[in-house]
């Protein structure tokens, strides 16, 4: 019969776990087609036939109408031979064949589930677990590909009779909802009294007291436990930072709705499209003047980190209490976040005095995300919970498959294969041994979830790094070892989908350099392949390594004993408040004892900290650098000269920036205006450079990244200064400029060096 | 530069050019001496900048660490080499001093130098003064240390305060006069491992390592490897002197990866750790011995250092010059 076609379609990307196949079902049905849909390892096939002109509208809608959870990467439409025509039909998963379907991140609760939690007359009314193919659990309760119910961990809970039907009828909005539950089938909620107890009464009410009697709750959420107060408690706030052993980090804070959030911060239409985002991340966001909250949830800070509820739970417990509460990682001090349900009972039984908990267990601990709103636009700041494990998709594709297993702090590794870069989860800091057995345990899963067996193993060159010793380690592939701040531009390139060359303006707090010593503050020509060191910040001595991080006031005083000649000024308050150690501090950095070089620009901003009495010692990485952008002046234009010498590459003198800051101190400039000008400074001095590079090699591109970068001040005034002087910008969106995003960069390099043949094992 | 600072860069170096030269079955341990027909035998050559420093120089060292390393082979030290490396022009009372401080050494560990060499360099060529002492002893038979005889439930045990004489060295090579109480702990060990082994016979005592190179994060990660085992540490029970501690914290540096002289590890039986403190304590070198962690199953080959908060700190081998990592 002619007009009667049959087409074979595959659909690649995120299309298992957001209902794809029910749709595809009613599509078809309504269209009068016949034919079948199936989950396997690649994603989706279709197989449709039934009169041309129909089967041409399913394949538009296919694409048009998708749901809302999907990703579609991919759709690839072969003709077949008509067959017998039956009806359509959903066939059940087939795990043979390569890996390619992708699991997506966990979905924020959607409207139409929250209006069935809210309503007494369905079944799942105030039912903490309720989802559908729409939203609910996805990476974080995945153990292995296809996305199928047996292999997640709500393989447990066995579906009773109305969950089952709702399951199999494919016009059900649950229809191969695979987490799907409910109060008669699905998980529990409970409340645990520290000592064990379980008092009778509603989990959610019981828990919402403990909050009101300001006492400390630990929640289990979708990627780990939290520990949450009133936010609006200075006393049980400050009980908090002192049970956790977190001095002076802010705290995020989740508000029931948008209305609480614009009583707490400035909200504009981008910050709130952010806030109620897929991956209801924590946004950081100008502080409103009288915020209602706590001194110690973000102490000094003129920004509040909000998230809005994104699970049931997060719901029910926020409409109980009715007001914001803090909702910090479950962990003491520097640990990685608490996940597992024993875990967590011990470790977190000084602290909380009741845990909201559940059994669905959880099967990979997976942080809260951080972005904020920059040019109007999503830039992420940790890249984690309802993000990954999304893939990076790379404009240019990787002739084999790459692991690169990214820095040595904010770890994440990635995994990458053709035009996919699997950034991970934010892993955290590897030296604790916790961390470093989920980066281990991480490569391991990422690795059998997306089929991907590494031939090139990307490594950062730091060699006490260990993620380093890991890529050392892997005998069976080829390393690519990946200078630090090459990978921070190639990250930067990769964010953007650009191959350079470009201008590079990698700042960052230090990564190890190809001459051994510690660099920080570099100017690189660089692509994705290779780069030049054509600039960098004068070297000074970290007096006392490590400890100079740990305490800025050294900084200050090698900086000083530089800028002013080995003479700085006796009246300065930095060396009067450190009096007992200044001199041997600058004694050891003389000496070059314990004291190696660095022309780091982080060191730079913490010595000016120190200097104006901002900050001498900190308690969490960045904190010098932050607190002074918080103290500079917006309104102030006046700006710090640096000079420039030297003509291979641009040597940069930050100790004309510590003088300049000094002097005016001296003369008794509110520090305020000198933050400013020093900010201001540093933006015009990396704009001097670029400029001298443009003349000298032509590009007009310049990418900024490294953790200096998220100072938005800082940003903000050189990207203006930049594109003022004719220059393209090049900044981070979907990865972070910290380390967070080394992985991806070196992946990029790996990638790039790869396709250019210039590795041993290329072909 | 790296190879020669202690931890993986020297090991790759002494495995890669002379374990694949001499291979044999009594080098391949690459312990600090070899135990054959009941005599132990060991050799070390000794540079030190600055020659003399608070506590000792060079020849306390050099007759020192060969008697310490004979003593770690569980060996009572009899006879001892020296030959001497100097600069022309080496000023000869300087020379005295050295001589003179290694008879003394000699005299307290009950050893005799009963041979020797002396080369003489053009001046540039040398670093004023090098020493190699060799070293023989016996060994009573029963007697076997082997890193690799660690086992679960084993006791850690460190003889005294830990980092004085790479704190003391340090401070002294950069012309600091930071802390003046602060001396180097060079001591012999062998009076305190014949107590030791006698307190406690019979193969309670697995090993004993002296902390020189790369400290006591080194000698356990090689106990760990070696013995595919996981070394559990406790930061509070670490002895570290005040002084010491105030010296790394200025300079940034982990006392466990500060070179000792006259400090030794001993992994015991975890039902003798009792026994052996005594015996150890009993000891004026040994005054300071304290328990600082336990061998375990797993994870197999690494050192972790449980941290006052609770939390599990990685203590790994040292690839190169200590450069932090934190940003
Ligand atoms: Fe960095
Ligand atoms: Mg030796
Ligand atoms: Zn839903
Ligand atoms: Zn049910």
């Amino acid at each position: 019969m002619s007009g009667h076609v049959r087409v074979d379609v595959r659909v690649e990307g995120v299309v298992q776990g957001v209902g794809f196949r029910p749709f595809v079902y009613s599509l078809a049905t309504a269209l009068g087609l016949a034919g079948r849909v199936g989950n396997d390892v690649e994603g989706v096939f279709v197989e449709v036939e039934g009169p041309k002109p129909q089967v041409d509208e399913f394949l538009r809608a296919l694409e048009r109408d998708a749901p809302p959870l999907a990703g579609i990467e991919r759709v690839s439409v072969v003709a077949g031979r008509p067959g017998s025509a039956g009806g359509f039909t959903i066939v059940d998963s087939d795990a043979s064949g390569h890996r390619r379907a992708l699991v997506s991140p966990d979905g924020a609760t959607c409207s139409d589930c929250l209006r069935e939690l809210a309503d007494p007359a369905d079944r799942r009314f105030r039912y903490p677990f309720i989802n559908c193919t729409n939203c609910g659990p996805r990476f974080t309760i995945v153990r292995d590909v296809p996305y199928d119910r047996p292999l997640t961990t709500m393989a447990g809970f066995t579906m009773c009779a109305a969950c089952a039907a709702e399951y199999h009828d494919p016009a059900d909005r649950r229809f191969h909802a695979q987490p799907t539950c409910c109060p008669a089938c699905g998980p529990q909620l409970r409340l645990l009294e520290a000592g064990g107890s379980e008092p009778p009464g509603d989990p959610t009410g019981l828990g919402a007291a403990v909050l009101r009697a300001g006492e400390v709750l630990a929640v289990k959420g979708l990627g780990g436990y939290h520990l949450a107060v009133l936010a609006g408690d200075e006393a049980a706030v400050s009980a908090l930072r002192r049970r956790k052993h977190r001095e002076d980090k802010p705290f995020a804070v989740m508000v029931p709705d948008l209305g609480r959030a614009a009583l707490l911060c400035e909200l504009d239409g981008t910050a709130a499209a952010l806030l109620t985002g897929r991956g209801r991340p924590i946004v950081l966001l100008p502080r409103a003047g009288d915020a209602p909250v706590a001194e110690s949830v973000a102490p000094g800070n003129r920004r509040i980190g909000l998230m809005l509820p994104y699970t049931p739970l997060h719901h029910l417990l926020l409409a109980a209490v009715g007001e914001p509460i803090v909702l910090t990682s479950g962990n003491v001090s520097d640990e990685p976040i608490a996940y597992v349900d024993s875990d967590a009972f011990t470790r977190l039984a000084g602290i909380a005095a009741a845990f909201l908990t559940h059994d669905r267990p959880i099967h990979i601990r997976t942080d809260d995300s951080v972005v904020r709103p920059f040019l109007g636009r999503e830039s992420v700041l940790r890249r984690s919970r309802g993000y990954v494990p999304e893939p990076v998709t790379l404009r240019w594709e990787a002739p084999r498959p790459i692991l690169a297993c990214g820095a040595e702090l904010k770890n994440t590794f990635c995994l990458a294969k053709e035009h996919r870069a699997f950034v991970s989860h934010h892993i955290g800091d590897l030296e604790n041994y916790e961390t470093l057995r989920s980066f281990a345990e991480g490569i391991d899963h990422f690795a059998r979830l997306f089929g991907i067996e590494p031939e090139l193993v990307a490594h950062d060159l730091h060699p006490e790094y260990l993620s380093t010793k890991h890529a050392r380690d892997m005998t069976a592939a080829e390393p690519v070892g990946v200078q630090h701040h090459h990978a921070h531009i190639a990250s930067c390139l990769a964010d953007n989908g650009e191959p350079g060359p470009v201008i590079g303006v990698a700042f960052d707090g230090l990564g190890y350099g190809t001459d051994g010593t510690i660099w920080g503050g570099e100017f690189l020509l660089a692509d994705l392949v290779s780069f030049e060191r054509i600039g960098h910040l004068a070297p000074v001595p970290m007096p006392g390594g490590a400890a100079a991080i740990r305490q800025p006031w050294r900084m200050a005083a090698a900086y000083l004993d530089e800028a002013y000649d080995r003479r700085p000024p006796e009246r300065l308050e930095v060396a009067r408040r450190n009096h007992t150690r200044w001199e041997d501090v600058v004694s050891i950095g003389r000496a070059g004892l314990g004291s190696p070089l660095t022309s780091s620009a982080g060191r730079l901003f913490d010595a000016v900290s120190a200097v104006l009495g901002t900050r001498d010692t900190i308690t969490y990485e960045g904190q010098a650098a932050i607190e002074l952008e918080q103290l500079a002046d917006p309104a102030e234009r006046g700006a710090y000269v640096a000079t420039v010498s030297g003509g291979g590459p641009l040597v940069v003198s930050g100790a004309d920036l510590v003088r300049a800051a000094a002097e005016d101190l001296l003369a008794g400039v509110a520090p305020a205006l000198i933050a400013a000008r020093f900010h201001n400074g540093v933006a015009e001095v990396i704009v001097r450079c670029c400029r001298a590079f443009r003349d000298s090699t032509g590009v007009t591109a310049v990418a900024l990244s490294g953790g200096v970068f998220q100072n938005v001040l800082l940003l903000e005034r050189a990207v203006d200064r930049l594109r003022a002087g004719g220059f393209r910008v090049l900044t981070h969106f979907r990865v972070p400029a910290n380390d967070g995003g080394i992985s991806l960069g070196q992946a990029a390099v790996a990638a790039a060096r790869d396709r250019a043949g210039v590795l041993t094992g290329a072909g | 530069l790296a190879h020669g600072a202690g931890g993986k860069a020297t090991r790759t170096l002494i495995e890669d050019v002379f374990l694949e030269s001499f291979r044999n079955p009594l080098l391949e341990p690459l312990a600090d001496g070899a135990v054959a027909d009941g005599v132990a035998f060991t050799t070390d050559s000794y540079v030190v900048t600055p020659l003399f420093f608070p506590g000792g120089n060079i020849g306390d060292l050099a007759v020192n660490g060969t008697v310490n390393d004979l003593a770690m082979c569980g060996a009572r030290p009899a006879y001892l080499s020296a030959a001497f490396i100097l600069e022309e022009g080496f000023p000869v009372a300087d020379l005295r001093r050295i001589t003179g401080s290694m008879a003394e050494a000699a005299r307290e560990a009950g050893v005799t130098i009963v041979t020797g060499d002396t080369k003489v360099v053009q001046r540039g060529k040398a670093d004023g003064c090098y020493i190699t002492t060799a070293g023989v002893g016996m060994v009573d038979p029963g007697v076997r240390l082997s890193a690799s005889a660690a086992e679960p439930g084993d006791a850690i045990i460190v003889s005294g305060p830990i980092g004085d004489h790479g704190v003391t060295v340090m401070l002294a090579r950069g012309g600091l006069d930071i802390e003046a109480d602060l001396v180097s702990e060079t001591a012999p060990l062998n009076g305190l491992t014949a107590r030791l082994l006698g307190a406690c016979g019979g193969g309670q005592v697995r090993c004993l390592r002296d902390a020189t190179r790369g400290g006591v994060a080194t000698v356990l990660n090689e106990v760990a490897e070696a013995a595919r085992v996981a070394v559990v540490l406790d930061e509070e029970a670490i002895p570290v002197r005040p002084a010491v501690r105030g010296a790394c914290e200025l300079l940034g540096i982990d006392p466990l990866y500060v070179a000792c002289e006259g400090r030794m590890v001993a992994v015991v039986d975890g039902r003798s750790a009792g026994a052996a403190l005594d015996a150890l304590r009993g000891h004026p070198l040994g005054a300071g011995a304290a328990v600082v962690g336990r061998i375990a199953e797993d994870p197999p080959g690494l050192v972790l250092l449980r941290t006052g908060f609770g939390g599990t700190r990685i203590v790994d081998v040292l690839v190169g010059d200590p450069l932090p990592r934190i940003c």
